[in-house]
Formats: structure tokens, C-alpha cells, sequence
């Protein structure tokens, strides 16, 4: 697929990451600047949803179309569903939840490099 | 009884309740739980939908673990006594079924023609799923105490 996006995405995930680990390090419930850095993730696989469906219908789709579908929907759902189950939480253990979520969307973007470029491409 | 109480500033370590398995380090091992929920059984959905044939055990294999995540998420995430057994039993199974497919599939006893969750000790998934159990027993073993 764009992979300056998908490699975009894995760093911000990564620093995100990273940074609430040591938020949990230093016994920090997740605050506001932990929403805000969620939703700019959040923000780069909507516009990875567009850039997907825009090189479908112009390059073609991968064999595993559903699958890859599948997997762009997912991965959307995971960030929000982590916010919500973090927030109620009031203990590092929250923020650890946030670094968990931020955890599996690269996992779930390379995925979804892989189905792609092992079709079309 | 599920509340949480305390600020950040409180040490994490007091748990609230005797069975609020969804306090404290436990809200994190439930996202876990979840993901692995999520992830075992739409790959088990799709693997007995689309090619059963070619291996189907493993593929019922993965079919039963990904039922044991879901009860192991659900039940550690509702309060209670008996929501505590239920994680307690299937967290428990979880070990003896890691355990169990691990070692065949790793001493070669059995030939699967396609990995389990659970095959080689979860070695395609980190060996997270090796980690998960003794983490789940130990969260609620020290609930217990």
C-alpha cells in the first residue's frame, strides 16, 4: 500500500507507546495529552482508510479482499475501544491499556501491508 | 464493588475488592485477553469457513482457544464471585491447553498441516499466549489473598 504511511503510522505508535509506558512508570492515569496523542492515530488510519479505498478502486484490489477489509476496519476500532476501556480506569493500569492498544495497530498495519502487496504490487 | 478507589497517586498494588478482577493490573490483562479474543476467533471463523479441509483439527483447536479467550474476557471483566470461578476454570484450561499443544507441537509428537494459536507455546504470537495464563493465574491468585 502508501508505505511512507504505514511506516508513519508504526513510529507514531511506537512514540505514543512509548511515552505512556513511562507515564505508567511514573504511576500516571491517562489525562487529556494521552486522548489528544490517540486521536492524531486515530486521525492517520482514517486518512489510511481513504488512501486504501482511493488505490482500490485505481490499482486494484488484492486477492484477499475481504480479509483486507476486514483488517482496515479493525484496526480503526482498536485505538477507541483502548480509550474507552483505559478512561475508566484510575491507576497507571489505564495508561497501560493505552499501551497495549498502541501496540497491536502496527501489528494490525503491517498485516495489512503484507495481504496487500501480496496480491497487487 | 467494581469501583475503583484511590487517585494516581495511590499505590497500585491495593486492590479494591477481594473479586474485582477488573481493577487495577487487571484492566490491563483484560485488554489483553480481548485482543486475543478478537484476533482467535475471527482467524478461527475464517480458517473453518474458507479451507477446513486442509487442517481441520488445528483449526478446531484454534476454535476452542479462541472460546476460552472469550469466556476468560468476559469473566474477568464482570465482578463477582462467580465470574471469578469462571475465569479461575478457563484461565486454568488455557494453561493445560497451551501447555498440552505446545509440547506436541513442539516435540514433534503431532504434524499439523497449518499452527494453532497455541502451537510451539504461542511462538507465532510472541509466546504471548504462553505469558497470558500464568499472568491470569497470578492476578487471580493474589485477589484471593
Amino acid at each position: 500500500m502508501l508505505e511512507p504511511l504505514s511506516y508513519a503510522i508504526i513510529a507514531a505508535c511506537f512514540g505514543y507507546a512509548a511515552w505512556s509506558l513511562y507515564a505508567v512508570a511514573r504511576n500516571r492515569t491517562p489525562r487529556e495529552p494521552h486522548v489528544i496523542g490517540a486521536g492524531v492515530i486515530e486521525v492517520l488510519l482514517v486518512v489510511q482508510l481513504v488512501v486504501a479505498i482511493v488505490l482500490m478502486i485505481m490499482e486494484g484490489r488484492p486477492d484477499d479482499l475481504a480479509i483486507f477489509i476486514a483488517y482496515l476496519v479493525f484496526v480503526l476500532l482498536v485505538i477507541p475501544l483502548a480509550l474507552f476501556w483505559a478512561l475508566a480506569e484510575k491507576s497507571r493500569w489505564g495508561t497501560m491499556v493505552l499501551v497495549i492498544g498502541a501496540l497491536v495497530v502496527p501489528v494490525l498495519v503491517l498485516r495489512l501491508e503484507q495481504i496487500w502487496e501480496g496480491t497487487v504490487g | 464493588m467494581a469501583e475503583p478507589v484511590g487517585s494516581a497517586q495511590s499505590p497500585p498494588d491495593r486492590v479494591p475488592s477481594a473479586r474485582a478482577t477488573n481493577t487495577g493490573p487487571g484492566r490491563a490483562l483484560i485488554a489483553v485477553y480481548a485482543i486475543f479474543a478478537v484476533g482467535a476467533t475471527s482467524r478461527a471463523a475464517f480458517q473453518i469457513g474458507t479451507k477446513f479441509d486442509e487442517a481441520p483439527v488445528p483449526y478446531l483447536l484454534s476454535a476452542f482457544a479462541a472460546v476460552v479467550y472469550i469466556v476468560a474476557t468476559v469473566a474477568l471483566a464482570r465482578p463477582g464471585r462467580i465470574s471469578y470461578r469462571v475465569a479461575l476454570v478457563a484461565i486454568g484450561i488455557e494453561m493445560v491447553g497451551v501447555l498440552t499443544i505446545g509440547a506436541m507441537t513442539a516435540f514433534e509428537l503431532v504434524d499439523f498441516p497449518d499452527d494453532t494459536v497455541w502451537s510451539w507455546f504461542g511462538r507465532g504470537y510472541l509466546f504471548i499466549p504462553l505469558v497470558l495464563p500464568v499472568l491470569g493465574l497470578w492476578w487471580l491468585r493474589r485477589l484471593r489473598s
